[in-house]
């Protein structure tokens, strides 16, 4: 099979994946303003969770969980939105 | 700047919930009217790509961090019709797959990071390209200012929903959201850039794409 130049891109976006332990831990801009002004409190959990706070549930090493939460992710966005956009390829053939 | 649950009222829910749907419908009409196979896997790396990135929280001054939201990155390449279908796509798998975004607010963060903040991307790029010249420079400079945009009018949408769900007065809401975005907005911007100069340098042909 021949390279791709998406192949190489879709190595990229795992490589970020793979360094996302490094991110900020810091409030991003709506948690900060939620927090000084006093509403963050309403927040409210959500009824179900899977991988939580991007973090793979069971692993005690919380930089792996991020980057196994990281790879999953990122894999099935790309198979979500590669897969979605094949399929209205697919039905514009059909309409044709 | 996904909005948990909790902090919007019902009518705010109901009412973003309607137009976001309506959005990403008319968005799948035309991406299934233009799609081109070129369009296909760079709809998917966009998508992967914007997701591993949000991941990546950059610092910015006072203990705050902040994340590309990627919209107008998207718009740029592929289009704003693209760009939404890519953004709901993203933050639909966030909020199910890792509780980031509540469900109920999943509508609100669609329009904001999706609808608000590909169309600002998108026609702040064309009218900066348009202004300048639409040779590397100014599309290089017209990302960085469409990026910026797309951050700093995704903040002011989501302020307004705060103070419409009476959970903020908008003056305090407002200038908290966009003072903060103003400078993570700074953050997308050179995010943005990085990633057009690498298009430009590699596949050029990438950024000359029929736009969705």
């Amino acid at each position: 099979m021949r390279v791709k130049w998406w192949h190489i891109a879709l190595g990229i976006c795992l490589v970020v994946a793979f360094i996302s332990p490094l991110a900020s831990g810091s409030p991003d801009g709506l948690e900060k303003v939620a927090e000084d002004h006093e509403f963050i409190g309403f927040a409210e959990e959500a009824p179900f969770q899977l991988i939580a706070d991007y973090l793979f549930p069971g692993i005690e090493n919380e930089a792996l969980a991020t980057i196994l939460a990281g790879i999953i992710g990122t894999l099935v966005i790309f198979g979500v939105v590669y897969g979605l956009a094949r399929l209205l390829r697919l039905g514009k053939r059909a309409t044709e | 700047m996904h909005i948990p649950d909790g902090f919007l009222n019902i009518a705010t829910v109901a009412t973003t919930y309607a137009v976001s749907a309506g959005g990403v419908g008319f968005g799948l009409r035309q991406a299934r009217e233009k799609l081109a196979e070129k369009h296909v896997p760079l709809m998917g790396i966009m998508a992967a790509f914007i997701f591993a990135a949000q991941m990546l929280n950059f610092p910015i001054v006072g203990g705050t961090s902040g994340h590309l939201i990627g919209a107008a990155l998207a718009a740029i390449l592929l289009g704003p019709w693209a760009a939404v279908l890519i953004m709901a796509c993203v933050l639909i798998a966030q909020c199910l797959i890792f509780q980031d975004g509540g469900l109920l607010a999943l509508g609100a963060n669609v329009f904001n990071m999706g609808l608000i903040a590909s169309f600002a991307g998108y026609y702040l790029y064309r009218l900066t390209t348009r202004l300048m010249r639409d040779d590397r420079r100014g599309k290089l400079f017209g990302s960085f200012i469409a990026a910026w945009g797309s951050v700093f009018l995704a903040s002011i949408a989501c302020a307004i929903e705060l103070w419409v769900s009476g959970i903020s007065p908008i003056k305090m809401a407002l200038p908290a959201m966009a003072g903060w975005h103003a400078l993570i907005g700074i953050g997308e911007g050179l995010i943005t850039v990085g990633v057009l100069r690498l298009v430009l340098a590699t596949r050029r042909d990438l950024v000359e794409l029929q736009r969705i």
